[in-house]
């Protein structure tokens, strides 16, 4: 049993390492092919010495072999370079912005699983009904509703109008909610799909029926038994949720001046600084790959059949 | 919906005899659904093609100082000769959503076809021979979804500066691959069915069984993949040029309307609001109608 276990293990691995050598050289390539960096940093004007001197500053002039080569060892490494807008290390900037992105990241996935479970299984139990309808509807406006517009309404509602609550910046608990409650919502709507559909092929199973035969009380029979058997999509989903939270973050990192890796990225942007950039898309690519692994294996754990 | 049904009791009381059985009357009304979610889909792309050249509004690009953060018609000081009300140039809201709706439903548009078309054609390949290539294209398509499109929008616009081409890149990147996984799954489905190995012991080439035999049995699947992605398309557009990544003035989109309405939220808010409704009025439709589209190809797959 440990053996295969353990060869399931090793597979996932070998796989999460493919993808991600493969989402590091896409990095690469798209930093790399897509024009002359030094080029669009330094603008049409330059001298040739000034453009020679700096494309040897950044291994530019080196064979493109030579310099992925490189790249992928100091990534290997954990060398991100050194930020052409900053002067600074790049892993430092990232370290410096990581807190509050995973702060935010965390309690919107943490509202998404609290709000959007229940809202789900709810919509599963009471198939068909206003409940249904209801949930389903949240789950489809969630779908269709730009993040960053959310953002831009809860703002004029409760930090204008109102005024009940910050508008941004990072800083007590009272800046995290409207952030954290925007950037949930499309999360929230992939969970309560999901949920809803997986809850409703489990309540059609004969062991649910024989549950019920036993006098178990349907609160038991959700809670306990079809929950637990339903929970393994939501799980995958869960954590694919994450890549699509990463794209969501920048915007809603934009929309309140959140000090995190978002609104670091689109700096760099700005700047044309590409390195940095570069580093951001890097570390975002690692932590999905490793988070994806993290769940596969944890699946096999809650589920013993895939051993 | 009270049409549909109203129908259905109609045709019920009319044929008692010979009534449409449940489920034909439930396949009745899922394609009513598509029709009446299709028609005001068709309504905004012809206002936004149409209107324009009927000279009813005013030039989008026309500035006026003197008019400039217009209220709606419907607040104080607001009047219908400017009915949403104007933006910090004087420049009319309505015939900048009009002229931006262009762009956005374009982009959608083309933004699907950049990411279907290879999505699908991939997925056959990988689904159909299997092996080494299908082993190749999984790897790709799980690296592909490790890189969320913002980042990979970021990488190439850090370098490229933001522009139409860059975007539609950018689509084309980041939509293929969910397409091209739900292709080969059912590829994958498709060809251990009998009237596909009867093909293959008859001799038929695979290139003529994958075009003529196996994607023919994936129309379904495909449209609603498309459908879906156009509102994807143009989520992902209203984002990037939301951050100032993608559409820039003089050309107008939603999302860049959107964009121009954040510095003056405070002071006009019906910028923002409006140009973001457009914007989730259009998604909504397009999801609702994906959805509707998928139990008319798939009553079984339907998820809510």
């Amino acid at each position: 049993m440990s053996t295969s276990l353990a060869t399931f293990g090793a597979r996932k691995l070998g796989a999460a390492l493919v993808t991600l050598l493969l989402a590091l050289t896409a990095a690469f390539a798209l930093g790399h092919l897509s024009g002359d960096p030094v080029y669009n940093i330094l603008g049409p004007l330059a001298e040739r010495e000034q453009i020679d001197a700096m494309r040897a500053d950044l291994g530019l002039d080196k064979p493109i072999a030579e310099q992925y080569v490189a790249y992928l060892g100091d990534t290997v490494r954990g060398e991100l370079g050194d930020s052409l807008q900053y002067f600074r290390s790049n892993a430092e900037l990232i370290s410096s912005r990581l807190p509050q992105s995973l702060q935010l990241l965390a309690a919107a996935m943490l509202l998404a699983v609290l709000i959007g479970v229940p809202l789900g299984t709810l919509a599963a139990v009471k198939e068909g009904t206003w409940w249904d309808r209801a949930a389903s509807t949240v789950a489809l406006l969630g779908q269709s509703v730009p993040v960053f517009w959310l953002g831009l309404m809860l703002i004029l509602i409760f930090a204008v109008q109102l005024r009940l609550l910050p508008s941004g910046q990072s800083g007590g608990l009272d800046h995290l909610i409207l952030p954290a409650i925007t950037l949930s919502l499309l999360p929230l709507a992939h969970i309560a799909r999901l949920t809803r559909a997986s809850m409703a092929e489990v309540l059609a199973e004969p062991y649910i029926d024989a549950a019920r035969a036993r006098g178990l009380s349907s609160r038991r029979i959700v809670g306990l038994h079809a929950l637990r058997n339903a929970a393994l999509p939501v799980l995958t989903v869960t954590a694919l949720q994450t890549g699509v939270l990463l794209s969501g973050a920048v915007a809603v990192e934009y929309v309140y001046s959140w000090p995190g890796l978002g609104t670091l990225a689109l700096e760099a942007v700005q700047f044309r600084d590409y390195t940095l950039a570069q580093a951001v898309v890097i570390v975002g690519a690692v932590a999905f790959v490793v988070l994806n692994l993290l769940v596969d294996l944890l699946y096999v754990v809650v589920d013993p059949r895939l051993r | 919906m009270s049409a549909t049904d109203s129908t259905a009791t109609e045709l019920a009381a009319v044929t008692p005899a010979i009534a449409p059985s449940p489920a034909t009357a439930r396949r009745i009304r899922r394609s009513r659904a598509v029709l009446w979610l299709s028609l005001p889909l068709a309504l905004i792309a012809l206002i936004v093609i149409v209107v324009p050249f009927l000279g009813i509004l005013p030039d989008p690009h026309r500035q006026n100082l003197s008019e400039t953060l217009l209220p709606p018609f419907f607040l104080d000081g607001g009047s219908m000769s400017h009915p949403l009300g104007t933006d910090k140039l004087g420049r009319d809201l309505l015939s900048r959503l009009v002229e931006g709706g262009r762009l956005t439903l374009l982009i959608g548009l083309v933004g699907t076809v950049v990411a279907i078309v290879p999505g699908t054609l991939i997925g056959l390949l990988a689904g159909y021979r299997r092996g080494w290539a299908d082993t190749v294209v999984s790897r790709f398509v799980e690296a592909q979804l490790a890189l969320p499109f913002v980042l990979i929008a970021l990488a190439i616009i850090a370098n490229r500066g933001s522009s139409l081409g860059v975007l539609i890149v950018v689509l084309a990147l980041t939509g293929w691959a969910p397409c091209a996984r739900v292709v080969r799954a059912e590829t994958m489905a498709l060809r251990e069915r009998q009237f596909v190995l009867g093909l293959r012991a008859a001799g038929a080439s695979s290139a003529r069984i994958v075009l003529r035999h196996v994607l023919p049995n994936l129309t379904g699947v495909i449209v609603v993949l498309a459908t879906l992605q156009v509102g994807t398309a143009i989520l992902i557009e209203s984002a990037l040029s939301f951050l100032n990544l993608g559409i820039q003035p003089p050309d107008i989109s939603w999302g860049q309307i959107l964009a121009s309405g954040r510095e003056v939220l405070t002071q006009a808010w019906w910028i923002s609001t409006f140009a973001g409704i457009a914007i989730t009025v259009v998604v909504l439709l397009v999801n609702l109608l994906g959805d509707a589209l998928l139990s008319h190809y798939d009553p079984k797959k339907r998820k809510f």
